[in-house]
């Protein structure tokens, strides 16, 4: 399959054509193998255009969604060949914005990981939800520069408590200043696709 | 020291004409320390037009910055629809639960009648104060959400991004009513003495939409919007990148723009020369803890790069500095610009 294709489709937002193109290939391969070989290089190829400031958010974000659906469809979230892994979670803190954590939940799932969307929630919220339902990676998602300070306090909460999940933090305020994941405690941030797939493998082979 | 021979309004309109006034303008967008200065929460603060008046005035007095502005926070204009803003003590008010759940809650959307809104209401008594003060002195900045932009609130982003790419007619229908309250909410802001608007239009920046969309949406809209918009107005992508569309920004009939940080305003400014004045780009965000040093270097590298010519503006680069930027840091930029922001600008 020309990578490049499912590539273009994806940016120009066609999902009728990317849908033709994944399910042609599929035939009797294994839906793993188009995750790994189509799916995931298309992905990379539209985060390095976003780091270039190539592509747009907009795009990387349809992009997601469009496969999401399509892996959905051809992986179902209960299928037990979905990979082996810790109980992942991901939330938006404190505010109402939900692209970035959109994105992320989709490009993770169309990569063949399970992970549940504990959407919009304060920090106390984020701790109860963290303990009871033993999370092991929390992947946290802001917008605004005072939702990033409070990852700090979610630690600290979740510290007395006598748990330490691994925190992954992203969004606008990580990326304009490189200095505030260490700052709020974090233990991973990334900015681009490729950066947070290779750094959630990493976490994954850490925990596991 | 050198000596200033104009006044604020002066300095601003001079290198918005593409010369060189006597020293660089800069604006300290700071919506919220006056809160602090008057020592009230933000809320109480929000409350009253006189609160914001005199923080604005205690801060224009402190930091000798050129201009003051008669913003209150990003989701007034929500609270004009009908939304919900949840306060917080460390930062802005921020937009709640996005009041359009589905796509068919576009079908009913009426017009906000201004006069009806208190917040907006308290916004207008803010800008006549200013006005009263200052006159004709200090240029006096009024803000508007753009009709793009504005739905990333009204919303909620991920579905107003699908709503762009999947649904036209009621893309359209939404654009349609948010360009006439924009439209209005700009001309009433400057019938009570905003000298001009700044027009945040983020989601226009090819950070988040591809330019051949944009031509088609945020460009189209910003032509017909601006064009009805009594005055002139700065449009700001509040930390978008803009270079990728440098040549459309100018013909969309605004007369100066906000940069990103992430962006050299040595190749800004070559790119909007002589078309629009740039306004920027210190990093909001790091400036929170910059050193004395560090502050002092950010600000006469941005001098020295933007500066020369005129068509400047030194300011952050998101048009609201962050809550958690100290005082001794806006002081130090202020005391930076006053001695190596005079003009010619030498080898600094």
């Amino acid at each position: 399959m020309n990578r490049e294709k499912i590539t273009n489709a994806l940016l120009s937002v066609d999902q009728v054509s990317v849908r033709k193109l994944i399910l042609d290939y599929l035939g009797n391969n294994d839906p793993f193998e188009i995750i790994e070989n189509i799916v995931i290089p298309a992905m990379e190829q539209i985060g390095i255009g976003w780091e270039k400031g190539e592509v747009a958010l907009s795009q990387v974000y349809m992009s997601g969604r469009i496969v999401e659906e399509i892996v959905d469809e051809i992986l179902p979230p209960s299928d037990p060949k979905r990979k082996n892994q810790p109980k992942m979670a991901i939330a938006v803190l404190n505010d109402f914005h939900l692209l970035g954590k959109r994105i992320i939940y989709s490009l993770l799932r169309a990569s063949g990981y399970s992970l549940v969307d504990l959407g919009h929630v304060t920090v106390d919220e984020l701790v109860e939800e963290v303990i009871t339902q033993n999370i092991e990676i929390i992947l946290i998602s802001v917008l605004m520069l005072p939702s990033a300070l409070q990852v700090k306090n979610f630690k600290e909460k979740l510290a007395v408590r006598g748990y330490r999940p691994k925190i992954m933090v992203g969004g606008a305020p990580f990326r304009l200043d490189k200095q505030l994941a260490l700052e709020v405690g974090a233990d991973y941030t990334a900015v681009t696709i490729n950066e947070i797939l290779k750094v959630i493998n990493n976490i994954v082979g850490v925990v596991s | 020291m050198k000596k200033e021979t104009m006044n604020s309004m002066q300095r601003v309109l001079t290198t918005l004409g593409f010369q060189e006034p006597d020293r660089v303008p800069f604006f300290l967008f700071l919506s919220l320390h006056g809160a602090r200065e008057l020592g009230i929460s933000l809320k109480e603060y929000f409350s009253q037009a006189e609160n914001v008046f005199e923080g604005q005035m205690i801060l224009r007095e402190k930091y000798r910055d050129d201009c003051v502005s008669n913003f209150y926070y990003g989701p007034s204009e929500i609270e004009a629809w009908g939304g919900e803003v949840l306060y917080r003590e460390d930062g802005p008010p921020n937009s709640g639960k996005p009041f359009i759940q589905n796509y068919s809650d576009i079908d009913n959307l009426q017009v906000p009648e201004i006069n009806e809104i208190p917040v907006l209401q308290r916004v207008l008594k803010t800008t006549k104060l200013l006005f009263n003060e200052v006159q004709d002195t200090v240029p006096i900045i009024g803000v508007v959400m753009s009709p793009f932009s504005l739905p990333v609130m009204q919303m909620g982003f991920d579905k107003y991004i699908e709503l762009i790419y999947r649904d036209e007619m009621r893309f359209r229908k939404l654009m349609e009513v948010n360009t006439r309250f924009c439209i209005n909410w700009a001309n009433a802001q400057l019938a009570t003495g905003a000298t001009a608007i700044c027009y945040f239009d983020p989601v226009s920046s090819p950070t988040i939409i591809p330019k051949e969309l944009y031509l088609k949406t945020g460009y189209a809209i910003a032509k017909n919007t601006i064009s009805q918009i009594n005055g002139p107005t700065a449009t700001h992508l509040a930390s978008g990148i803009s270079l990728p569309i440098a040549e459309e920004l100018p013909i969309t009939g605004t007369a100066i723009i906000g940069v990103s940080s992430q962006e050299d305003l040595t190749e800004l400014k070559s790119s909007f020369k002589n078309k629009l004045t740039v306004i920027g780009n210190l990093n909001g965000i790091e400036m929170r803890h910059w050193t004395e040093q560090e502050t002092r270097n950010n600000v006469i590298e941005a001098i020295r790069k933007g500066a020369p010519g005129g068509g400047f503006i030194l300011s952050d680069n998101h048009g609201e500095i962050p809550w958690q930027v100290s005082d001794d840091t806006l002081m130090t930029i202020s005391k930076t610009v006053h001695e190596h922001g005079f003009y010619p600008i030498g080898r600094i």
